[in-house]
């Protein structure tokens, strides 16, 4: 029994790693293989001859890169934005104690499961009311508020780890409170401000609902609604530019998650386990 | 909303206790002038939208160019109750949820058992279990089309090569098209769970496990008594954040079948953005996404309550 149980075990990992590491392996294999071998019947996971061309073609049409660069301007801008006001709002969370950062906190874990149904709705005929509803400005606004819930709740975190004693012994010094922020809070926060912008990116890069209600001219579209459209074309879908486009389009979000994973985790915990 | 009492936060130089008055309004009104850039946006694009949605779904709010609507009372509730359309979504979203939600728990459950009992391979196992979270939807949306396709799908090339029926058009057969849109959601959610798993399992004190391990119990014995009661919270808790979560979920089952085939993976968030933005009945869709809400925060109660419940009579053990 004893014995049975090590190589038990690491079948089972097997199976897991096959199960979540495939699909990437085939995606990847699928977007360097020539189109005939993609449409012949025999299936191989390694391709016979790599073709780089599918990277070059998908790049070339239909205004991928375009598209890649109004996902890029939203997502940089909508992070600053987040940034540039969750840091005030975070620093007032996280040194506030008791019902009011109780509801503060609530409130961001609700808004993580907020029913996007029922607001998109009434989210599109305000942006329409405003003029910015098939425009990159009105989907910035969108990602920008929607990303700030998690990102004021990962700000906080990192502002309750600076001791106030560091804060105190400023103010003793003769600084003012905005001196206090800007040489003693705001520095020993980069590494937080530096996580939280790079989930703030992802979030938006990878974002497809609000996109797809918001914008309407493809000059506008963003990269996942223009490889969605690749999908949903008309006639038959080369399978080769296709997947080089999803894995170009995966290559900035998986970069920095792997690079922020222990942080998100961390963070994701906190919000489990106390919510 | 989170202002007013500010004044009571402990300021990084605490005042003395007479002079609170002044000192506390000059902090209280920092405490706005800090708040007050994240309040706005989502006072207008997240509140306000969430307050307009509960009124709309009460009119006959069309999506044409001059939005003119009535108060309609709870005329699109009565005309929902007859929409068997609707109720074949809820049905559909349930299985779906609840699918994807119980088959993450216990997938999750299971690698993170794995990767906490010392085995090699485990840096590995944990950037790969990362991966499919960080993907855009729409790319995990297109890589399983490749995966489930029934020309030259590596899926059906697998189960021929070892002797089972190889031409299954996974994502447009009525009876496969639900199990498979299932298969890919637990494959997006399993890495979250799994990592909040894991960190809940490096929590649990080793001399427990020793312990009981001492008493004679079994490996089975051992998860039944010490870790999944030691998990309990930290489970209850991603159980109702996945569950709502995947009742949320749009992107992934709009790219991967637009709700087909014939409807068979019609989710209820599906429905009610065709019915809102391709049939153009706001108000119609708004009482749906109403209905909606009242469901899922419904069912949560519910589980969360047995939840707490369990909770009580475990300590009176």
């Amino acid at each position: 029994m004893r014995v049975l149980l090590r190589p038990a075990q690491y079948l089972a990992l097997a199976a897991y790693i096959l199960f979540l590491g495939f699909p990437l392996l085939w995606l990847v294999s699928a977007s360097v293989k020539s189109s005939g071998e993609l449409n012949s019947l025999t299936v191989s996971l390694l391709p016979d001859q790599w073709h780089w061309s599918n990277y070059s073609e998908a790049l070339d049409r239909q205004g991928l890169i375009h598209s890649a660069g109004n996902s890029l301007i939203v997502a940089l801008v909508s992070t600053a934005l987040v940034i540039v006001i969750a840091l005030p709002a975070s620093y007032v969370l996280a040194r506030l104690r008791g019902k009011v950062r109780a509801a503060g906190v609530g409130w961001i874990l609700t808004s993580q499961v907020f029913p996007v149904v029922l607001v998109i709705l009434p989210l599109f005929l305000i942006l329409r009311t405003i003029g910015l509803s098939d425009s990159l400005a009105g989907l910035t606004l969108v990602h920008t508020t929607y990303t700030l819930p998690f990102a004021l709740w990962m700000l906080q975190g990192y502002v309750t780890a600076i001791p106030v004693d560091l804060e105190e012994a400023g103010a003793m010094d003769g600084a003012g409170r905005w001196t206090v922020l800007r040489r003693i809070v705001f520095p020993l926060l980069m590494p937080g401000i530096v996580a939280t912008a790079m989930f703030s990116f992802v979030s938006s890069w990878n974002e497809f609902f609000f996109a797809l209600v918001l914008l309407q001219s493809p000059e506008n579209y963003t990269l996942p609604i223009t490889l969605n459209m690749f999908i949903g074309g008309e006639g038959k879908v080369a399978l080769g530019p296709l997947a080089a486009g999803a894995v170009l389009a995966a290559i900035p979000s998986i970069v920095f998650f792997t690079l922020l994973r222990r942080r998100l985790t961390s963070g994701l915990m906190a919000g489990a386990v106390k919510g | 909303m989170t202002l007013a009492p500010a004044t009571r936060a402990p300021a990084p130089a605490p005042a003395p206790r007479g002079r609170k008055g002044a000192q506390a309004r000059s902090r209280r009104r920092e405490a706005i002038a800090l708040v007050m850039p994240s309040l706005i946006p989502i006072l207008v694009l997240s509140v306000a939208p969430l307050v307009m949605g509960l009124a709309l779904a009460f009119t006959d709010a069309r999506l044409v160019r001059n939005p003119d609507y009535d108060f309609t009372g709870i005329e699109n509730f009565t005309r929902l109750a007859g929409n068997s359309f609707f109720w074949d979504s809820l049905r559909i979203g349930l299985i779906w949820t609840v699918g994807v939600t119980v088959l993450q728990l216990a997938a999750s459950m299971g690698l993170a058992l794995l990767l906490n009992s010392g085995l090699k391979l485990q840096g590995l196992t944990r950037v790969l279990a990362l991966i499919p979270w960080a993907m855009p939807p729409v790319v995990v949306a297109i890589m399983w089309q490749m995966i489930y396709s029934a020309n030259g799908g590596p899926l059906n090339a697998f189960l021929g090569s070892v002797g089972l029926p190889d031409d299954i058009n996974w994502l447009g057969d009525f009876s496969t098209a639900l199990p498979a849109v299932i298969v890919v959601g637990v494959w997006v959610g399993m890495p979250q769970t799994t990592v909040t798993l894991l960190a809940g399992l490096q929590q649990i004190p080793q001399d427990l496990h020793e312990a009981a391990s001492v008493d004679g119990a079994g490996a089975w014995r051992r998860f039944t008594a010490v870790t999944w009661p030691s998990l309990r919270p930290i489970v209850a808790s991603i159980t109702s954040l996945n569950f709502i979560w995947n009742f949320n979920s749009f992107s992934l089952v709009y790219v991967l079948t637009e709700g087909g085939p014939g409807g068979k993976t019609m989710v209820p968030v599906l429905f009610i953005y065709l019915e809102a933005f391709k049939n153009r009945n706001i108000g119609y869709a708004a009482a749906m996404g109403l209905v909606l809400v009242i469901i899922v925060v419904a069912l949560l109660a519910i589980y969360l309550r047995s939840q707490f419940r369990d909770d009580r009579a475990g300590q009176g053990r």
